[in-house]
């Protein structure tokens, strides 16, 4: 692997090619927020609250550092005005659905978030996909999945497998940024639900 | 059928094709496109094979069922080989007079000519109608001329020998290097350089590499890729294999709807044939060549038409887009360098390798060459599809092409790209049509839909119409995308219903910065697009929206009232017997007056108003005036021998 040298605010950072401006910033400490990013799991590119602003062939972008790979003499600019409108705005979307979420609290301060700028939906649910993915990359399970399209997505533990495997797992719940709230809220929902009237397909 | 196994071979079976034809002899084509199958054309096809037999013309005459010709707003059509003779919206009561008249007599059948609308005057020839005559048909012409599950009909019109040159005469790189010259651009929205991308993909490592039709035309109003694929499909496939020989691809993929049925089946069609020719498969004109194309039918999720989500789709996953920081032409179906373009792209390749880039890049304009098919629909007189050379204005499309606004109504605003394109206002007619001027107006080419709205259409409507097509589209994946969207239609909706506030236009314009630097495939980057030009051109209706609650426009229920001009009103009853609400109160020579109350505002008695009173009146943004006491409604009718 050869080796690259970038800038991240100011500071002349080297990163191995193929890793990510994220994972380039984290070597060195310096912290870029995240919500659907996890270590154990694929780069999503969901909440885009990691969203950096790039100078790269004389253009100045905002890019998602969960994703974007490292290149030779990249600058990245960890915070910005931009970035920080960016970031400000986002968060104030998810809060309309997660108002009461610790995490997104903090985040709203440091940006400057009115929660109450848009309409509530409380829903819990932000869509980061962490317990979807958990269970499909690291569980092999696939007990919840999502549903929907648009802004009808939404989560949904599929009864015949959550049944069988979330009892003794739920390790997804201490991933949710809003709590577990949702997903706790949606298993249960799950396995209360009557019992499909024929047989689900055995696994085996 | 033997396999052609050269160059040579395809020559002698062109010509024994040919030797079969004789040019002189009387063809009877039909479009049998989707458009025209739905105005009936399947009918008109049975009663044409009938006649033909009744008239004891069996064999005399040839009928051959085509693809879409565009001119959908008169189908079915007829055309008449080899004079050309185009009738138009027939039906199969006319058939037999087109049969014993024009067939046997060689007379015209007047009335079945098209009309000039204004000058009432008749044209014969389908090529002298103006819908036809300002266009330059170079990708969609062959429709019209050939049977779609026909490869002779393809054959016969010099089919394949593109494909034939480029494997015996060209290497890839010569056949890459055309392309770049021609400087042909993508046709299916982003308007990237075709050969910028194939050397990418080219040039990727890896021995397996694919090449993808992108047939998931999605855009309402659009269907130049379906009419183009059910139509020509050899065109396509052509292309196709002649971009993969240039790439290095052994395999390829044309990813259709499942929606567009007639599509699948005739590009299935083309492709068995295709390989029974030997023009798919291994050794292809005996160069060592191998391809083959699998057929990829699409589920139905508009954001499949993003080039990858399309790979992920194909890959037999959620079609959901993902981060393209690494070019699909590097990475893309099964993390394999992948090289997608658009049916229209691919159809035009042919073209190119058989007159040359040059003959190419001196049609349209400096950045975009060639031409492009527009489905041209909305208020406008001739809608269909049209293939004009980049760079014609859109006025001329419009009126020239497309014969102005509908009812002398007065045109409003063109929205082009499809659901992220946007709105251009009639100060803008003017413009050049191509990718970066377009750009620069707030809109974009997209895949070609052009949307004609005229003075009755409200632009804060259309934008929310647009962006509630979008959220439900939207893959709902990443938060700018799925929640811009979400909190736009909101604001909108609210401006619509008469509930907007101070800033909400500068919070849509917020939403919209933010929606289109984070999200995270182009769907989201362009979702803000309707708003955003119909913002910058179309401001102040907003303004009356929010600020009067006045709809200028007359569309927004919630802001509009009919009411009856009691100066006006004859006492007709018509209204009084239509409206579905009972709203109306009157009777026999009482005026008529509107119950506001009970009015659900369906503009019935606005349409059936006699013009001759023209009594019915839209209100909006000023209160209705009061009713006139009943005492004085009665009308005193002067007496008729008077």
């Amino acid at each position: 692997m050869s080796e690259i040298t970038l800038q991240i605010d100011g500071r002349e950072v080297k990163a191995e090619e193929g890793m990510t401006i994220l994972e380039a910033a984290q070597s060195v400490g310096i912290y870029i927020p995240t919500l659907c990013h996890h270590e154990k799991l694929e780069p999503y590119g969901a909440c885009r609250i990691c969203t950096v602003e790039i100078e790269a062939r004389g253009r100045t972008n905002l890019v998602a550092a969960c994703l974007y790979p490292v290149e030779q003499n990249l600058v990245v600019r960890t915070r910005s005005e931009r970035v920080d409108k960016t970031r400000k705005v986002l968060l104030e979307l998810i809060l309309a659905h997660a108002p009461d979420s610790t995490e997104l609290q903090d985040l709203a301060q440091e940006y400057g978030a009115n929660k109450a700028r848009f309409e509530k939906e409380p829903s819990f649910c932000i869509l980061c996909g962490l317990c979807v993915r958990y269970c499909a990359e690291v569980k092999k399970k696939n007990a919840i999945g999502f549903v929907g399209r648009g802004t009808r997505r939404e989560i949904i533990f599929i009864p015949e497998i959550a049944s069988k495997e979330c009892w003794d797992c739920k390790e997804c719940f201490p991933l949710c940024p809003t709590e577990a709230l949702q997903a706790a809220f949606l298993l249960t929902k799950a396995l209360m639900a009557p019992a499909p009237t024929s047989a689900p397909e055995s696994e085996e | 059928m033997p396999r052609i196994n050269s160059p040579a071979e395809l020559k002698e079976l062109r010509k024994d094709i040919l030797s079969k034809r004789d040019p002189d002899k009387p063809c009877i084509t039909l479009c049998s496109g989707t458009a025209c199958h739905a105005s009936g054309s399947e009918e008109v096809a049975a009663s044409i094979e009938e006649e033909i037999k009744k008239q004891g013309l069996s064999g005399k005459v040839d009928f051959r069922k085509t693809g879409c010709h565009g001119f959908c707003e008169k189908g079915p059509i007829v055309v008449i080989h080899p004079e050309k003779i185009c009738y138009l919206q027939i039906e199969p009561k006319d058939v037999p007079e087109i049969v014993s008249q024009t067939i046997k007599e060689k007379k015209v059948v007047e009335r079945l000519l098209y009309t000039d609308p204004t000058t009432n005057e008749k044209t014969v020839h389908e090529f002298e109608i103006p819908f036809y005559k300002n266009q330059e048909r170079l990708v969609f012409g062959s429709n019209g001329k050939i049977d779609p599950k026909s490869i002779d009909d393809y054959l016969a019109l010099g089919g394949y020998s593109a494909l034939a040159k480029a494997l015996s005469q060209m290497t890839p790189e010569q056949v890459l290097e055309e392309v770049k010259k021609s400087n042909l651009r993508g046709r299916g929205g982003g308007g990237f350089p075709a050969g910028r991308k194939w050397e990418e993909c080219r040039n990727a490592p890896g021995e397996i590499k694919y090449v993808i039709v992108n047939a998931d035309e999605g855009d309402p109003g659009a269907y130049m890729d379906r009419s183009l694929l059910e139509g020509n499909p050899h065109s396509v496939l052509e292309g196709l294999i002649i971009g993969a020989y240039a790439i290095g691809s052994h395999e390829g993929y044309i990813y259709v709807r499942q929606e567009y049925p007639l599509a699948v089946e005739n590009v299935g069609i083309a492709i068995k044939q295709a390989e029974e020719h030997g023009f798919l498969g291994e050794n292809i004109f005996g160069s060592g060549f191998d391809f083959t194309v699998r057929v990829h039918r699409g589920a139905g999720a508009f954001v499949s038409g993003e080039s990858s989500a399309l790979m992920t789709a194909i890959e037999g996953r959620v079609g959901e887009p993902r981060p393209k920081y690494i070019h699909t032409a590097i990475k893309g179906v099964r993390d394999k360098p992948s090289c997608l373009n658009n049916v229209e792209t691919w159809a035009t390749v042919p073209l190119i390798i058989n007159k040359g880039a040059d003959w190419f890049a001196q049609l349209g304009t400096e950045g975009s060459k060639g031409t492009k098919i527009f489905s041209l629909v909305g208020k406008v007189n001739n809608t269909g599809l049209v293939e004009v050379p980049m760079g014609i204005t859109l006025r001329d499309i419009i009126y020239k092409l497309g014969g102005g606004i509908p009812g002398d109504k007065k045109f409003k605003a063109v929205q082009t790209g499809g659901p992220s394109g946007g709105c251009i206002p009639e100060e803008q007619l003017d413009m050049k049509v191509d990718f970066d001027e377009l750009a620069k107006a707030g809109s974009m080419m997209g895949s070609g839909g052009m949307i004609v709205m005229d003075e009755d259409t409200c632009m804060v409507d259309v934008a929310k119409y647009f962006l509630d097509f979008l959220s439900d589209e939207s893959c709902g994946k990443c938060v700018p995308c799925r929640e811009g969207i979400r909190q736009m239609l909101k604001i909108l909706t609210n401006i619509s219903k008469g509930e907007g506030k101070e800033g909400d236009i500068e919070l849509l314009e917020e939403l919209s910065q933010v929606t289109r630097d984070a999200s995270l495939c182009a769907l989201g980057r362009t979702a803000a697009n309707p708003v955003l030009s119909t913002l910058r051109y179309f401001r102040d209706e907003y303004e009356a929206h929010i600020k009067e609650k006045r709809c200028p426009a007359y569309v927004c229920k919630a802001l509009i009232s009919y009411y009856i001009d009691p100066e006006k009103c004859q006492a007709c009853t018509i209204c009084f017997r239509q409206c579905p609400a009972q709203a109306i109160a009157g009777g026999k020579n009482q005026i008529h007056v509107i119950d506001q109350e009970r009015c659900t505002k369906c503009g019935t008695c606005f349409e059936v108003c006699p013009p001759r009173f023209g009594a019915v009146k839209k209100i909006s943004g000023e209160p209705v005036p009061p009713p006139i006491p009943e005492e004085e409604r009665m009308i005193a009718r002067e007496s008729k021998e008077k």
